[in-house]
């Protein structure tokens, strides 16, 4: 269990670096079009901004922005958001992940279409990504809150 | 028994590097990989997904069940993670 940080330079350099990296985890996901990047990259530095809260602000205050529950069902959206669009374009008459289809309900050449459907999946990718670390970081840190510790403690 | 072993692993080395000898040179055009659906991608990726990022492309459309899987393998490996380390589970003897 990381408790939050005694030194206030570390806090307030967190708390002003967080928003940038989201923006910059942003960025790289919707900008994977044009520039190296895309959902896996952008996913991993979203996650990256919680760890950071983590580690500078303590779990407590971390759990209040992303709960352990919240990343699990984010991560099972990712992956269900990805699915999803492979089943709408078939659905649509095209074969599995066949974005050119989406284009019949978009009203966009069959082009820009796949280009959409990219940036879809690119998300369903980062959210998926981004859920799954902080699970895992969630859970590497919190495994040794069992009532044995506590009890040791006392 | 530690000869042998050692002979073996001589002779798996000297097959595996052997084997890698007849491998196209990295980044040869005439290579196999670089001739059959390289060119295609590269020629008409713009015309059919328009976006200039080629590997996004490739990553995402042409090759877009593959990343499905990826996905689904970055998902499992995350739950399997909560499902050792999580709270909640039930300690024998307790």
């Amino acid at each position: 269990m990381i408790q939050e940080s005694d030194d206030v330079i570390v806090k307030a350099v967190a708390r002003l670096l967080v928003p940038f990296i989201v923006v910059y985890a942003l960025y790289v996901v919707m900008h994977g079009h044009y520039s190296p990047g895309g959902g896996f990259q952008g996913g991993v530095i979203l996650a990256a901004s919680f760890v950071l809260l983590g580690v500078s602000h303590g779990l407590e205050k971390t759990r209040r922005r992303m709960s352990e529950k919240a990343a699990m069902v984010l991560s099972s959206i990712g992956v269900l958001i990805y699915g999803g669009i492979g089943a709408l374009c078939l659905i649509l008459g095209g074969n599995y992940l066949d974005y050119a289809k989406l284009g019949k309900i978009l009203r966009v050449t069959p082009a820009e279409a796949r280009s959409l459907g990219i940036l879809g999946v690119e998300i369903g990718v980062a959210l998926a990504v981004m859920a799954v670390m902080c699970t895992v970081f969630f859970a590497i840190f919190t495994a040794e809150e069992s009532p044995e510790d506590y009890r040791s403690l006392e | 028994m530690k000869i042998l072993s050692i002979i073996a692993g001589v002779l798996m080395g000297a097959a595996l590097v052997y084997g890698s000898l007849d491998m196209p040179k990295w980044g040869d055009p005439h290579s196999p990989a670089s001739t059959h659906v390289s060119p295609y991608y590269l020629q008409h990726s713009i015309e059919h997904t328009a976006t200039p990022n080629v590997v996004t492309s490739v990553l995402a459309d042409y090759r877009g069940y593959d990343t499905l899987g990826e996905t689904t393998v970055v998902f499992t490996a995350g739950m399997a993670c909560l499902f050792l380390l999580g709270k909640g589970r039930k300690r024998q003897g307790k």
